[in-house]
């Protein structure tokens, strides 16, 4: 079933946007690599990334059309909206998903964007949280993220979140599951070589929140590190813990300087 | 279930301005979660089958693009198509789904 929805999704795609496929590739990729940092784009088909590339056939813009209109909803006790405090997020939160994880003092520990803006929610607005993988989490977080399009991810990986970007490296390098691999096995020493018809990328997430058309759906980069987890045999952390939002910080720091894609477009 | 679907949004991309004669191209994209009947929830019910059926455009009332889906289609479609420009006026478009729910959208062209 889901082989004939992707064939279906692909057909259709091939029909609407083989007119826009194709355009200046190398210099378009030259922009997704820097160094030896590949980003995942660079491994996507000329259909996906021309999917990508236009803001329009993009589906993730669907949830950021949602994420503008959730900015300037006010929510919960306090009567406020996002942009009661940030104003306009263009300006407001341009660079800010670049940075993101990072160590918040008053959690004393790394968080991520989502549970940002789960924290803003519950500490200054008086509204309940988002759950996690919700439509309106997904559409809040690739909303921010949007605004820092084209920027070079720089997380910071030292200071107090230096304990949490070692833990991360540590997940990242252990071996778990019943096929007993690890990250690193796949994406640093396998890299580029096939995974059945797959090439395996680095595993780069500058373009999360993602849509994977395999998803059919926006979906966060703990959605992404449980499927790997799954495809491990290994049990899946719940989304949060913190365990995966290490990973995101050493994840990320492995990208560093790769442009910030969101909303990306994989398969 | 969300019955008729929450929150559904749609694009568009319509030149705003044409030559009289001229092909252009309309770009369409809905987000629906396009349910092909052979799904199951969390709970292993399966989710009855709530797809968009059909598409159909007007230009000026003038029927101008009609599309039949199917359930193999993937969640939120998107659909191309090219019109002749003769006219000035208004786009209509009207997406229809399982549960009988029209969303409809609309779109201006000037032609000189």
């Amino acid at each position: 079933m889901k082989l004939a929805i992707g064939f279906a999704v692909t057909a259709l795609l091939v029909v609407g946007l083989i007119a826009v496929a194709r355009s200046d590739e190398g210099s378009n990729l030259a922009k997704h690599t820097v160094g030896n940092e590949k980003s995942g784009y660079v491994y996507a088909s000329p259909d996906t990334r021309a999917m990508q590339d236009d803001d329009f056939s993009n589906p993730g813009f669907l949830w950021i059309e949602r994420g503008k209109t959730l900015w300037n909803t006010p929510y919960g006790a306090a009567g406020k909206s996002c942009a009661t405090c940030h104003g306009a997020a263009a300006t407001s939160m341009k660079g800010v998903g670049a940075k993101y994880p990072v160590f918040d003092a008053a959690q004393g520990k790394v968080i991520d964007i989502e549970q940002r803006i789960n924290l803003e929610r519950t500490t200054r607005m008086g509204a309940a949280p988002f759950p996690w993988e919700s439509r309106d989490l997904l559409a809040m977080t690739a909303y921010v993220k949007l605004q820092s399009r084209g920027m070079p991810v720089a997380v910071t990986t030292s200071g107090p979140a230096k304990v949490f970007w070692l833990e991360g490296k540590r997940f990242y390098d252990t071996r778990r599951g019943q096929l007993d691999m690890s990250c690193e096995q796949c994406h640093v020493q396998n890299n580029n070589n096939k995974l059945r018809s797959n090439t395996l990328s680095q595993g780069q997430i500058n373009g999360f929140p993602t849509y994977r058309l395999k998803w059919q759906s926006l979906g966060s980069v703990q959605r992404r590190f449980r499927g790997c987890n799954k495809k491990v045999r290994a049990e899946p952390l719940p989304y949060g813990s913190q365990e995966y939002v290490d990973l995101e910080l050493y994840v990320a720091s492995l990208g560093q300087g790769l442009p910030v894609e969101t909303p990306a477009v994989r398969q | 279930m969300p019955n008729p679907i929450q929150n559904v949004e749609t694009r568009l991309r319509v030149p705003s301005t044409a030559t009289k004669g001229e092909i252009i191209e309309i770009k369409t994209l809905i987000s629906h979660p396009m349910y092909s009947g052979f799904t199951k929830d969390s709970a292993g019910k399966t989710i009855p089958r709530d797809i968009i059926n059909t598409f159909a455009v007007t230009y000026n009332g003038r029927p101008v693009f009609k599309m039949t889906l199917q359930p193999a289609i993937s969640a939120n479609p998107f659909i191309a198509f090219s019109v002749v420009a003769d006219q000035t006026g208004t786009f209509d478009f009207t997406w229809t789904d399982d549960n009988g729910a029209a969303y409809k959208d609309q779109a201006q062209i000037t032609v000189s």
